[in-house]
C-alpha cells in the first residue's frame, strides 16, 4: 500500500499554488515528514494521492532580517534554524526549544512549519515562538497575509491553515533589544511518547530590578498555545523579587487549565511541577536580560 | 516539476532512475541499489539504524522520501568502506565468519578509522545498529574533529543500541577522532586479562565477524533475496480473546500479485507448535479460541510486500468475543473463562526448606512487602525475519535469526507432517535475541507457504508486528515476607509470586522456575518457601528474556534487603554480606555449593570501589544548583532543561509561604544503593544439557569449529574460536567458526540461560583436544616417539626436534587415510528436579552492583550517575566481549528499571510502536566500572562460567534502593515513575 502516488517538489510559491490547484486529490503538503509519513503509514492521517514536498520552496527557505523583524521561513530544517547566528541572537527560546525537537538525525529534515502546522498545543517550537510574539505569513492562490500566531490555532491538532489551499511561508520576530532576552525549558519522563510534560518559554524586557515586559507561554496549558497572559500582568511594570515571583506564580496556577494525559502526567503533577520550571526558564530569562 | 526521473549520487556514483510511488530512500537503498548495510529497525524514525548521510548531514532514510534525495549526494555504511566492499562479498550460506584479522587490514585504506576503532573496542556487538552508530559518528566527526563526551551524546541521542555498547561506541569515536587528527593507528582499548593465566583465551580478541559488521556486508536475514522470491504477511486476529467464526480469504485470493493465501485448513502437520508445551496453533482455525491480538488467523505470499499487505487487510473475520483475562491474579480467581484445556494455570512451582512456623518464630524483624513488575519487550534491533526455500529434491530450507536452530527444524518438520531431515535450517546473524528470538515466529508461516508455492517465501516483521507477536519478559507480583534476627542473620523468606505467562506457555514455566527458587536473593536462609503461579492471560505470551525471571524476583527480594537493614539499622553492604552464599551453603532448593561461590568477593569489590567514590555511600547528598549547573559529563538534554537556575534572582527576600521545595533548596540529591544476585549457569533441573561441537584441520593448516548454538551478538564465536586456538596452539586467525546450519553443524542446544560458554565452549574445548590427542597418537606411532615428546607451540608441532606446521600435519594424516575431524558432544554435569533436594544447577555465577543516582525532588526525575559492577564469572574467557556483556546488562537493567513498560489494555497492546516503548539511549548512559571476579568453576572450559545475564540482574534494585536513600521514596513497581517519587515528597511536605 503505496503512501503517496505523486511526489511534487515546487520551487517557488507559485509552483505550489500551482499543484494545490491541479495535482490529484487529496493531497497534502509535506515538509520534513518525520511526522506525516508516520501519521500516513499508522492510519493516523487520512490517506493521500499526492504530496507536494515544500522544503524547496524558495520563499519558505529564507532566514534573514527584514525591515526590523527576523523572518524565520517554514521550509528550513530545525538544525538549520538553531545553529543560525540569527536566532541566536533575537531568539534564544526558539534555539532551545528547536535543540530539543526530536533526535540529530530527525532535525536534520524536521521543519519549525511542520512543528506549528501540526497545532500541537504543546510542541517546543510553538511555545518558543508564541512567547517570541511571532506572526505567521501565509501564502494562499490569491494573496500572502500576516496573522498573529496565536490565530493558527483552533484547538488541539486542529490549525486554521486552510488544508490544501494555504501554506505556512514563515515566521516574523521582533529584534531582540539589549535588555531583552528570552529563555525556553522543558520537563521530560523517560518513559512513552517523547513529549513534554510540560514545557515553558518566557520573554522579557528588563529594566534594572523591574520586568518592564514580559511574555510566557506554557504547555500544554489548554486546547491551544497557552500566554499565561494574567501571570505577565502580575510581573509586568514589577520589581523583580520574591514577592513579585510568589504573585505571578498564584496567577499561573489559577489560569492554565492544566490537564491529565493518561500514562504521562496528571494534571496536579503538573500543578506541582511549573513552579519549579517557571522559577528556572524565568530566572535564566532575566539574567540573560541583565548581560 | 512532477520529475520523471531522479538523479542521486550514492557513494559516488550517480544512479538516474525511475521514481516508486510511495518509496523511501531506505527502500531505494536497500531493495533497488542493493546497499543493504543500511539497516531498517523500526521504520518510524525512532532508532536510528537507517541512518545514512544526505548532503553531509546525518538523516533516518525510513521516512525520507526517495523522491527528495534527486539531486543530492548519499553516502551509506559501504561508501565509508570503499573499496574494500567487493572484496569481502559473503556467503550467507555458510554463515562463515572468515575474515582476516583486523591487523591484516589496518593500514590498507580498507577501512575508515571509525570503522576500525569500532571493531577493536568492542563496541561491535550483534552489529545490526552500527551502520547507523558509523554514520552518525562520521557526520559528527566531520564537523567536529575533537568531540568530547558531550558532544558524542548529543549526537547519537537517537541512535539505539540494545546491546547498549554505549560506553564502548563512545570510547571507538574518541579513539578514531584522534587518529583522523594525528595521523597515528587507532589506539587500543585497555581491557584488563583475566588472571587466569593462558595463551588465547583470558586475553582481548576481536570479534572476527566485526569488520563485516562495520563495512555493511555482514548478512542478516532481511538482507537475502533469492529468485522468484515472494512476501508474506501473516493476518493476525487483533482481538485479546473470543472464537473465530467466519473467516473470509476470497477477496485476497482475487487480488492480483496474490500467490497463495493459507488458512488453519491448509496445515499438513501438527496444528501447534511450542518450546515445551505444543499450545501455540500454527494458525487459528474457525471454530478455534484465539488467545491474543498476535495470534496469526491467515498467511498470504504475493509478488510483492505491498500486494501482501494488502491482501492480508482484505481478509475478512469474524469473532465471538469473549471475557479478557488482563492479569494472573484475575486469571487464577474463580469464575474467570479457562483459556487452555488444563486451564489457566501454567504450573504451580514450590520451593520448600526447612520449617517456615519455627523460622518466623525464631525472627526478632519480620517485614513483608509485595512488589510488581511489568512487562517488557526484548526490543532488539533487527524485527523477525524468516525465509522459506523449497529444494528440487523435496527439501525446505529456512533462513532465520534463531536462538535454537534445532527446535526450529523439529517444530517446522512437525507442523509440516514431515520428517525432520527434509527440513534445514540455516541461521542467520542476528540483530540481538537476548531471549526474544527462542519461540517460532515466521519460521512455519514461510515453509507452508514455500511448500504451497514452490518459490521461496520472506516474511519479515515490521517492528509493530514483532511487538505485539513476540514472547515478553513476564509481568510479575511478588510478595515477600522476610524474618530475621536482630544481628541481621535471615532465618526465614517466604515469597509469593505471580507470573503473566500470557496467551502461550513458550518457556514460561522455566522462567517462572528460575524467578521462585531465586526469589530469596542470594543468600543462606534455613527456612524458606516459594510458592509461584505461573498462568495463562490474553496478553502476549511472556518467555525468555535475559535474567529469565530472576530481573523480576531480584528486584523484589533486593528492595526487600535495603528495608530490612533500615529496619534493624544495619549498613546495607552488611547485611548481605553476612547472609551471603558461600562455599558450603545449601540454596534454598537443597544443592551445596561446593565450589565457585565468589558473591562476598564480589560485595566486597564493589563496596571498596563504591566508598572510594563517597565513605557514607548511603547518606542523601545535596547538590547545589549551581555546581549542578556547571557538572561536566553525562548530562542528559532533558534534565539540563530542567535545572533551575537562581542567578539573577533576587533571593534577599526567603520564600516562605509555599510549602513546596523551591528553586533555591538543594533540590538535587545523590546517593548510592547497593544490589547483589546470582543466576545458574544453564539448563538445570535435570534436563540433559549438552552441546555438540566439530573442530576439523584443513588442508592448508587452518582449523574449522562448528556448532549450531547462536551468535545473536553475545560474542559465542568469539569464544569458540579462542578456546580451539589455545588447544591447538595457533593464532585465533588459524580458526573459523561455523555456527547455526543443522545441515552443517552438530546441536549445540538452545542459546539460552548464560549456557553456551559453559557447554559449547567445553563441547569445543574437548573436540579440539581430541583432535590434539589424536594428531599426537598418529604422529608418535609415524615417528615412532613417546607421545610427551611431541608439543605444540605456535602453530608448529614439534616432533621430537622436527617441526611440522600443520598443513604437513593434515598431509601425513590424509596419507594415513585419517580424517583431521572430530565431533565432541559434551554433556554438563548432571542436574537434578526441582524438589529433589540434589543439584539443581551445574554452576552459578554471581553479580553485585552499585549504582550512584541524583533524584530531583520538584519533578521526581531520576538520572543515573554511576554504576559499579562486579560479576563473577569463572574465568574470563575473552575480556573485551566480557565488557560488552556487563555494559550492555547494565544499561538493560537500567531501561527496566527506568524507561520500560510494555502496556497492554484490556488485552490490547498500548506500546505497539517503539516511539511508545523506550529503550535507554547513549544519553541515558552512567559511567559504568566493571569489575571482574574469578572463581574457577572446575567444570566449566578454563573455569569460566556464564555472564549473560548476572550482568543485567542486580541494576534495578541498586537504582531503586539509591532512589530510596536519597529521598526516602520505595519504589515498589516498575518502572520507576517520577511524578509517584514527586508526590509523595510533596505529600509528605504537606502533611509537615
Amino acid at each position: 500500500m503505496n503512501l503517496w502516488q505523486n511526489y511534487i517538489q515546487p520551487k517557488n510559491l507559485s509552483e505550489a499554488m500551482d499543484a494545490f490547484a491541479n495535482a490529484p486529490r487529496p493531497l497534502a503538503p509535506i515538509a520534513g515528514g518525520t511526522d506525516l509519513l508516520l501519521d500516513l503509514e499508522q492510519g493516523r492521517h487520512s490517506p493521500v494521492q499526492t504530496l507536494i514536498d515544500v522544503t524547496g520552496i524558495s520563499e519558505m527557505l529564507k532566514l534573514e532580517i527584514r525591515d526590523d523583524m527576523l523572518f524565520v521561513g517554514a521550509g528550513i530544517p530545525v538544525n538549520r534554524v538553531v545553529a543560525d547566528p540569527l536566532t541566536a541572537r533575537h531568539a534564544q527560546a526558539l534555539v532551545e526549544a528547536g535543540s530539543l525537537i526530536a533526535g540529530p538525525q530527525v532535525r536534520n529534515v524536521a521543519t519549525l512549519g511542520g512543528n506549528v502546522a501540526h497545532a500541537l498545543p504543546a510542541a517546543d517550537g510553538t511555545i518558543a515562538l508564541l512567547t517570541l510574539d511571532a506572526q505567521a505569513e501565509i501564502a494562499s492562490a490569491s494573496d500572502t497575509r500576516r496573522i498573529p500566531f496565536k490565530e493558527l490555532f483552533l484547538g488541539p491538532g486542529k490549525s486554521s491553515l486552510k488544508h490544501g489551499e494555504e501554506l505556512l511561508v514563515g515566521f516574523y520576530l521582533p529584534l531582540q533589544k539589549h535588555n531583552q532576552a528570552s529563555c525556553f525549558k522543558r520537563i521530560m519522563r523517560p518513559q512513552g511518547v517523547a513529549l513534554p510534560i510540560l514545557n515553558c518559554a518566557v520573554w522579557l524586557e528588563r529594566n534594572g530590578n523591574q520586568v518592564n515586559d514580559i511574555r510566557i507561554a506554557v504547555g500544554p496549558g489548554g486546547g491551544t498555545p497557552f500566554r499565561a497572559t494574567e501571570t505577565e500582568n502580575a510581573l509586568r511594570g514589577k520589581t523583580f523579587n520574591a514577592e513579585s515571583l510568589n504573585n505571578a506564580l498564584e496567577s499561573l496556577l489559577a489560569q492554565a487549565k492544566f490537564r491529565t494525559s493518561p500514562r504521562r502526567a496528571s494534571a496536579d503533577y503538573r500543578q506541582h511541577i511549573v513552579d519549579g520550571l517557571f522559577r528556572d526558564v524565568l530566572g535564566t530569562a532575566w539574567s540573560r536580560a541583565g548581560l | 516539476m512532477m520529475n520523471n526521473q531522479i538523479s542521486l549520487t550514492v557513494n559516488g556514483t550517480k544512479h538516474t532512475i525511475d521514481p516508486i510511488p510511495g518509496e523511501t530512500l531506505s527502500t531505494l537503498l536497500r531493495q533497488r541499489l542493493r546497499l543493504t548495510g543500511t539497516k531498517i529497525g523500526c521504520e518510524e524514525a525512532e532508532c536510528g539504524a537507517c541512518t545514512v548521510l544526505v548532503d553531509g548531514e546525518p538523516i533516518m532514510s525510513c521516512v525520507y522520501p526517495a523522491a527528495r534525495a534527486d539531486g543530492k549526494n548519499i553516502v551509506t555504511i559501504e561508501g565509508l568502506a570503499g573499496e574494500f566492499t567487493a572484496k569481502s562479498a559473503k556467503n550467507a550460506k555458510k554463515n562463515q565468519l572468515n575474515l582476516g584479522d583486523l591487523s591484516e587490514l589496518r593500514g590498507s585504506n580498507a577501512l575508515h578509522p571509525l570503522q576500525e576503532a569500532f571493531v577493536e573496542h568492542g563496541a561491535v556487538q550483534c552489529g545490526f545498529c552500527i551502520p547507523g552508530q558509523i554514520m552518525t559518528a562520521y557526520a559528527l566527526l566531520k564537523c567536529n574533529p575533537n568531540p568530547n563526551s558531550d558532544d558524542i551524546r548529543f549526537a547519537l541521542k537517537d541512535t539505539l543500541c540494545r546491546c547498549a555498547g554505549y560506553p564502548t561506541i563512545e570510547n571507538a569515536i574518541i579513539a578514531a577522532a584522534e587518529s583522523l587528527r594525528t595521523g597515528e593507528p587507532v589506539r587500543k582499548p585497555n581491557v584488563p586479562d583475566s588472571i587466569h593465566e593462558h595463551k588465547s583465551v583470558g586475553h582481548t580478541h576481536t570479534r572476527h565477524d566485526g569488520v563485516d559488521k562495520v563495512i555493511g556486508t555482514a548478512i542478516y536475514t532481511d538482507d537475502l533475496v533469492f529468485d522468484g522470491m515472494l512476501y508474506a504477511k501473516a493476518k493476525r486476529a487483533m482481538i485479546p480473546h473470543g472464537f473465530l467464526t467466519k473467516l473470509d480469504i476470497s477477496k485476497a485470493k482475487a487480488l492480483k500479485g496474490v500467490v497463495s493465501v493459507l488458512t488453519a485448513e491448509d496445515i499438513k502437520g501438527e496444528k501447534t507448535h511450542g518450546l515445551v508445551i505444543y499450545d501455540w496453533p500454527v494458525l487459528v482455525g474457525i471454530g478455534e479460541r484465539v488467545r491474543y491480538v498476535g495470534d496469526a488467523i491467515a498467511i498470504v505470499a504475493a509478488e510483492t510486500q505491498e500486494i501482501a499487505e494488502q491482501a492480508s487487510a482484505l481478509i475478512e473475520a469474524e469473532f465471538d468475543l469473549q471475557p479478557v483475562i488482563t492479569n494472573p491474579v484475575q486469571a487464577r480467581q474463580e469464575g474467570q473463562p479457562q483459556l487452555h484445556p488444563n486451564g489457566n494455570l501454567l504450573k504451580h512451582i514450590k520451593v520448600r526448606k526447612g520449617d517456615m512456623e519455627k523460622g518466623f518464630a525464631e525472627s526478632d524483624v519480620i517485614l513483608e512487602h509485595t512488589f510488581h513488575t511489568p512487562t517488557t519487550d526484548h526490543a532488539f534491533i533487527e524485527p523477525e525475519c524468516s525465509i522459506g526455500v523449497p529444494l528440487p529434491d523435496g527439501r525446505m530450507e529456512i533462513y532465520v535469526g534463531s536462538q535454537i536452530p534445532y527446535q526450529d527444524k523439529t517444530q517446522v518438520a512437525r507442523a509440516m507432517g514431515w520428517p525432520e531431515e527434509r527440513v534445514r535450517v540455516v541461521g542467520q546473524l542476528m540483530g540481538g535475541g537476548f531471549g526474544g528470538k527462542e519461540d517460532i515466529m515466521g519460521q512455519i508461516h514461510v515453509a507452508m507457504l514455500a511448500d504451497a508455492t514452490q518459490r521461496p517465501v520472506k516474511l519479515l516483521f515490521d517492528r509493530h508486528e514483532s511487538l505485539l507477536v513476540h514472547p515478553k519478559r513476564h509481568a510479575t507480583q511478588i510478595r515477600v515476607k522476610i524474618g530475621a534476627k536482630k544481628d541481621g542473620r535471615l532465618v526465614a523468606a517466604e515469597t509469593e509470586l505471580y507470573g503473566d505467562t500470557g496467551a502461550y506457555a513458550s518457556l514460561g514455566e522455566k522462567v517462572m522456575t528460575r524467578a521462585t527458587t531465586h526469589s530469596a536473593g542470594p543468600y543462606d536462609i534455613p527456612n524458606v518457601r516459594a510458592d509461584c503461579y505461573a498462568m495463562y492471560t490474553n496478553n502476549p505470551p511472556a518467555g525468555a528474556f535475559r535474567g529469565f525471571g530472576v530481573t523480576q524476583s531480584a528486584f523484589a527480594v533486593e528492595s526487600m534487603m535495603d528495608m530490612l537493614a533500615e529496619k534493624l539499622a544495619i549498613e546495607p553492604v552488611e547485611l548481605r554480606r553476612m547472609n551471603s552464599l558461600h562455599v558450603g551453603s545449601i540454596t534454598n532448593t537443597g544443592q551445596e555449593l561446593r565450589e565457585s561461590v565468589g558473591l562476598t568477593e564480589c560485595i566486597d569489590r564493589v563496596d571498596a570501589e563504591m566508598r572510594n567514590y563517597n565513605p557514607n555511600p548511603f547518606v542523601p547528598r545535596v547538590v547545589s544548583a549551581l555546581s549542578g549547573a556547571t557538572r561536566q559529563g553525562s548530562v542528559d538534554e532533558a534534565q539540563v532543561a530542567t535545572r533551575p537556575s537562581t542567578a539573577g534572582l533576587d533571593t534577599s527576600e526567603k520564600n516562605t509561604r509555599s510549602t513546596r521545595p523551591s528553586a533555591q533548596d538543594g533540590y538535587l540529591v545523590r546517593a548510592w544503593g547497593f544490589a547483589a544476585a546470582y543466576k545458574n549457569t544453564g539448563l538445570g533441573g535435570g534436563a540433559p544439557d549438552i552441546s555438540g561441537a566439530d573442530v576439523e584441520l584443513y588442508e592448508d593448516g587452518t582449523f574449522q569449529v562448528r556448532s549450531s548454538s547462536a551468535e545473536m551478538g553475545q560474542g559465542l564465536v568469539t569464544v569458540m574460536r579462542t578456546i580451539v586456538a589455545e588447544e591447538m596452539s595457533v593464532s585465533p586467525s588459524k580458526v573459523r567458526v561455523l555456527v547455526m546450519d543443522t545441515d552443517l553443524t552438530p546441536n549445540g542446544g538452545p542459546t539460552t540461560a548464560s549456557r553456551q560458554t559453559f557447554v559449547t565452549g567445553n563441547a569445543s574445548r574437548y573436540a579440539a583436544k581430541t583432535l590434539r590427542d589424536e594428531i599426537t597418537a598418529t604422529m608418535a606411532e609415524k615417528y615412532d616417539v613417546r607421545p610427551e615428546r611431541i608439543r605444540f607451540e605456535n602453530g608448529i608441532v614439534h616432533v621430537n626436534g622436527h617441526s611440522m606446521s600443520y598443513a604437513d600435519v593434515y598431509r601425513e594424516m590424509n596419507a594415513l587415510g585419517k580424517q583431521p575431524k572430530v565431533r565432541y558432544v559434551y554433556e554438563a554435569p548432571k542436574t537434578q528436579p526441582l524438589g529433589t533436594g540434589g543439584d539443581m544447577h551445574f554452576a552459578f555465577s554471581f553479580g553485585v552492583q552499585a549504582a550512584e543516582v541524583e533524584v530531583n525532588k520538584l519533578t521526581g526525575e531520576v538520572r543515573v550517575l554511576k554504576v559499579i559492577s562486579a560479576n563473577d564469572v569463572g574465568m574470563a574467557v575473552n575480556p573485551l566481549g566480557l565488557q560488552g556483556q556487563i555494559e550492555g546488562g547494565v544499561m538493560m537493567g537500567l531501561g527496566n528499571a527506568l524507561t520500560e513498560e510494555f502496556i497492554m489494555d484490556n488485552g490490547n497492546v498500548v506500546t505497539d510502536h517503539l516511539a511508545r516503548y523506550r529503550v535507554p539511549g547513549i544519553m541515558l548512559t552512567p559511567e559504568i566500572t566493571s569489575i571482574i571476579v574469578e572463581h574457577p568453576i572446575s567444570t566449566g572450559p578454563y573455569g569460566a562460567k556464564g555472564v549473560g545475564e548476572i550482568c543485567s540482574i542486580p541494576t534495578t534494585p541498586a537504582i531503586t534502593n539509591a532512589i530510596y536513600n536519597a529521598v526516602g521514596v520505595r519504589v515498589d513497581k516498575l518502572p520507576v515513575d517520577q511524578e509517584m517519587i514527586a508526590r509523595e515528597l510533596w505529600e509528605r511536605e504537606e502533611l509537615k
